[in-house]
């Protein structure tokens, strides 16, 4: 049996996938400006690409893998640079007091309380989730980015930490740390 | 008894380890450290709780937003439309 190959068909990229990709790059970059632009890269890319195509994978799989590899790039430069260290700084600045020095026990004011987390409501939910998006962009750009190809695409510990330059033991303390402010901006919004 | 006494009293540790183990793999070793500690520790307890929603949550608010139907101006399909016309003819 031959194998299905498909084909690219440039003239229709608009109408059948610039939404599909928008919605993907915006839920990646929350940004509706940015996500335009890397729609627009992406499509210029392809054409310049498309004689590479060789039909293994859907039209829209192909065009997704381009997308994918320029927000990971947009990752890789929002967290590089000395801005991001300050950025950084301040955010494990934010978490300095949450635990005793000498044991590492929660102090007092910091301890996690129960605060309605489990509630289902859809009404509620909604307004759950646009605290937990304020929270998560406070988040410094690199923590962001390795939270984000964790929880949004599953990637695996390994190609996020080629991708982004960390080590394995450093990706492990962003994630930690990122919860512990997610989590603590969450409670302190959410009341 | 002081290293029984730190992973008592180490919710720091504890919470890295409860993060690890949610998304990874922690070592039999740490297992045990983690079990004795949730054991006496109820505010990591109500931490792991927390935790495991929060990164449920945020798995459902990435997939809603990938799916959300977020549709294009149709100025800005337009354009697109033409660049890419154009590109294709310069060819």
């Amino acid at each position: 049996m031959i194998p299905k190959t498909h084909q690219l068909e440039p003239r229709n990229w608009v109408a059948t996938h610039a939404d599909y990709l928008y919605a993907y790059a915006l839920a990646r970059i929350n940004d509706e400006e940015q996500a335009k632009d890397l729609l627009q890269e992406t499509f210029l890319a392809a054409l310049q690409k498309a004689d590479n195509f060789e039909g293994k994978s859907s039209e829209r799989t192909w065009l997704t893998a381009i997308l994918k590899y320029k927000i990971i790039d947009i990752y890789r430069k929002k967290s590089s640079g000395l801005v991001v260290y300050a950025d950084v700084q301040r955010a494990e600045q934010e978490q300095s007091d949450f635990f005793e020095p000498e044991y590492g026990h929660w102090t007092k004011e910091h301890a996690p309380k129960s605060f309605g987390i489990d509630d289902h409501d859809p009404l509620v939910n909604k307004e759950f989730n646009s605290i937990l998006q304020k929270c998560m962009q406070k988040l410094p750009a690199l923590w962001l980015s390795v939270f984000t190809m964790k929880h949004m695409d599953d990637e695996t510990t390994d190609v996020i930490c080629s991708e982004l330059k960390v080590t394995q033991s450093n990706f492990w303390v962003i994630i930690h740390r990122a919860k512990l402010n997610l989590r603590a901006c969450l409670q302190k919004n959410w009341i | 008894m002081v290293t029984l006494k730190k992973i008592q009293n180490n919710c720091h540790k504890a919470t890295f380890l409860i993060e690890k183990k949610l998304i990874g793999k922690i070592t039999l070793r740490e297992k045990i450290e983690l079990k004795i500690h949730l054991i006496g520790c109820g505010i990591c307890r109500t931490y792991q709780k927390q935790t495991i929603r929060i990164s449920q949550m945020v798995r459902q608010l990435f997939s809603d937003s990938a799916n959300a139907e977020k549709h294009l101006d149709d100025t800005f399909k337009k354009d697109m439309q033409h660049r890419i016309e154009d590109e294709l003819d310069k060819k």
